[in-house]
């Protein structure tokens, strides 16, 4: 008994090899019951790119559309707005980004973003708030005409969609530039 | 102590049963012999209302399941049909969302018990900290369940509650949306919802047994803070215990059906009546009044991230009550100092439930910030210095000691009489 215990018999073997299996195997088995609950294939299969035609969106009107269920701000923005957009310091910002990475080359007028507050997901309102872009009725948050977080607990500006123009007055939500433009 | 294992099957079936599986000798010396402190009040009736409530919710629940259909589309009509068209549907459905909310009176009640008679004490850490893991599986129960009617304060809240954990550094976002299912709350979210929240209620009773298992091992506090030493000091569950619980039940049961009866939407939102609509948020998204204070914590600090840690802290920091209070002494009546500190965290906490009901800005903002200091303040500076330094008034020998000072009765008359 005393000599057995100490050299590795067919028991000790057995038992390792069953633990081994039974943890491999119990990861594996926790593989797909996690895995279900991402979005299933309906529900990317709906998020398919959107095509929006700018024509009707008068200048200083900001539109609300749909991509994969979130809320998309289309900003048709006054000269003022852009003027407003680009004066500021970029050191005072909290999330400092120029106003010129936030549209495409030669569309300043065009501002396109995720319509949901980087707080806790709330849906900003246009046109309100002491900068005059976006407020957030939950926690405050204070967007300006550039979607970027200027006041507020949000920690992060308005984030773009990946998006590209067709033609002048077409955009495409969900897909990015190849080329540029 | 007296009582265990006291239980004499008599009729022969008993007799056979009790040598293959002892329920009725375990019942017996659980919830009829059990030895329960004589001086109780009824403050400590309050796990017996509980133990009612989670009953109630379980069986007005499964009711209303079966007729009840958990679909992004259909859900809002389906508590409609309820409230119209299901026989008592109306009252089965306010009895559920308005227990709801009697369950969190009574564990706020429960708990504040807790901490005024220092039940958290050695040897009860345990028994308190399954308390905790109650009151957290309670709040996930109510939050899921609060989304299913699908109305705008359901979608809402349940679009800023699961966006909490984007706050996680890196992962944040997939965490998101592994919960969500989607791209933002939908469907997939409200099925899922659903799911655990039939699931909950039935974890929480398996957390109750073993809560109860523990009170029974250590044996009840009472409000001397002073074990039971001797017969003398303790009464049997049964009756005095049972009917005094069940007094109370009766009474509470008063409060519980005016709520339902005359102003079954008083702790509800007007919003929740609008069908959910992801394109519009509502003006003021508030939650259910029992995460109110929690709220306020979570708005008052300007930092995504900090927020919501402040937000869990302020829960997870109640595990820690048995070794953050260092005072040997357990009840407050003895702990003259305490005693006004527990009344301040008391009137602090509802002062943030107030704040949380307001919206977030100017001197409300202020107020909230100088609350959560103070909150976290009462644990991590207040309590443990006050073990130092408070003077504390003498205990009395026995738990009988107590009683027969205070009624001013001269010889004991043990277990035969109860204040």
């Amino acid at each position: 008994m005393t000599a057995s215990s100490v050299e590795p018999n067919r028991r000790d073997f057995l038992y390792i090899a069953t633990g081994t299996v039974a943890a491999v195997g119990g990861a594996a088995a926790l593989v797909p019951l996690i895995a279900q609950m991402n979005p299933d294939a309906s529900t990317i299969a709906a998020g398919a790119p959107v095509e929006v035609d700018l024509g009707p969106i008068a200048e200083g009107q900001v539109i609300k559309v749909f991509w994969r269920g979130q809320p998309i701000f289309i900003s048709h923005r006054t000269k003022k707005e852009i003027e407003e957009a680009r004066k500021v310091s970029l050191a005072s910002l909290p999330d400092p980004q120029a106003d010129d990475k936030r549209v495409k080359p030669g569309k300043d007028q065009w501002l396109v973003l995720v319509g949901i507050c980087t707080h806790l997901g709330c849906i900003p309102l246009a046109h309100q708030g002491a900068y005059e872009g976006w407020f957030c009725p939950c926690h405050g948050s204070v967007y300006d005409t550039s979607g970027r977080i200027r006041q507020g607990p949000a920690p992060k500006n308005l984030p773009l969609p990946p998006y590209k123009f067709l033609s002048d007055s077409k955009i495409r939500i969900g897909e990015e530039d190849t080329a540029k433009v | 102590m007296s009582g265990h294992s006291t239980y004499q099957p008599q009729s022969a079936f008993m007799k056979w049963m009790e040598r293959r599986l002892p329920i009725a000798g375990l019942m017996y010396s659980s919830f009829v012999a059990y030895p329960t402190p004589r001086n109780l009040n009824y403050w400590w009736t309050f796990g017996g209302v509980l133990t009612f409530l989670l009953g109630a919710q379980i069986v007005t629940g499964i009711i209303l399941v079966m007729h009840y259909t958990p679909h992004a589309d259909m859900a809002f009509n389906s508590v409609e049909h309820i409230m119209r068209d299901v026989n008592y549907g109306w009252l089965l459905r306010y009895l559920h969302s308005n227990g709801a909310s009697m369950f969190f009176v009574a564990v706020y009640i429960h708990m504040a018990r807790g901490m005024y008679y220092g039940s958290y004490k050695e040897p009860r850490e345990v028994l308190w900290i399954l308390g905790v893991i109650l009151y957290l599986l309670m709040m996930a129960t109510g939050f899921l369940g609060y989304t299913l009617p699908w109305g705008q304060m359901s979608f809402w809240g349940a679009t800023v509650i699961t966006n909490f954990f984007s706050a996680i550094p890196l992962v944040g976002e997939s965490v998101v949306t592994w919960l969500w299912g989607g791209y933002s709350v939908g469907n997939p979210t409200l099925q899922r919802f659903f799911s655990l929240h039939y699931l909950l209620p039935f974890v929480i009773v398996g957390v109750v047994v073993l809560h109860v298992w523990a009170l029974h091992v250590v044996g009840q506090n009472n409000p001397t803070g002073v074990e039971p030493k001797t017969d003398k000091d303790t009464v049997a569950f049964t009756p005095y215990a049972t009917i005094k619980d069940g007094f109370f039940m009766a009474c509470f049961c008063i409060v519980y059906a005016w709520f339902v009866f005359y102003v079954p939407n008083y702790l509800g939102h007007a919003d929740n009546y609008i069908p959910a609509n992801p394109a519009v948020t509502p003006q003021h998204i508030v939650p259910e009044w029992y995460y109110l204070p929690f709220y306020a914590i979570l708005r008052a600090i300007p930092d995504k991230l900090m927020g919501v840690i402040a937000l869990f802290g302020s829960i997870g920091i109640l595990a820690f009550l048995p070794w953050l209070d260092t005072s040997r002494v357990r009840s407050a009546n003895y702990r003259p100092l305490f005693r006004q500190f527990f009344w301040i965290f008391i009137l602090v906490t509802v002062g943030l439930g107030w704040l949380g009901s307001k919206p977030a800005e100017g001197g409300y903002t202020i107020a909230a910030r100088i609350l959560t200091i103070y909150y976290f303040a009462h644990f991590i500076i207040i309590l443990p210095i006050l073990g130092w330094v408070e003077k504390t008034k003498p205990l009395p020998n026995s738990i009988s000691e107590a009683i027969l000072k205070s009624s001013g009765v001269s010889s004991a008359a043990p277990t035969a009489t109860k204040s």
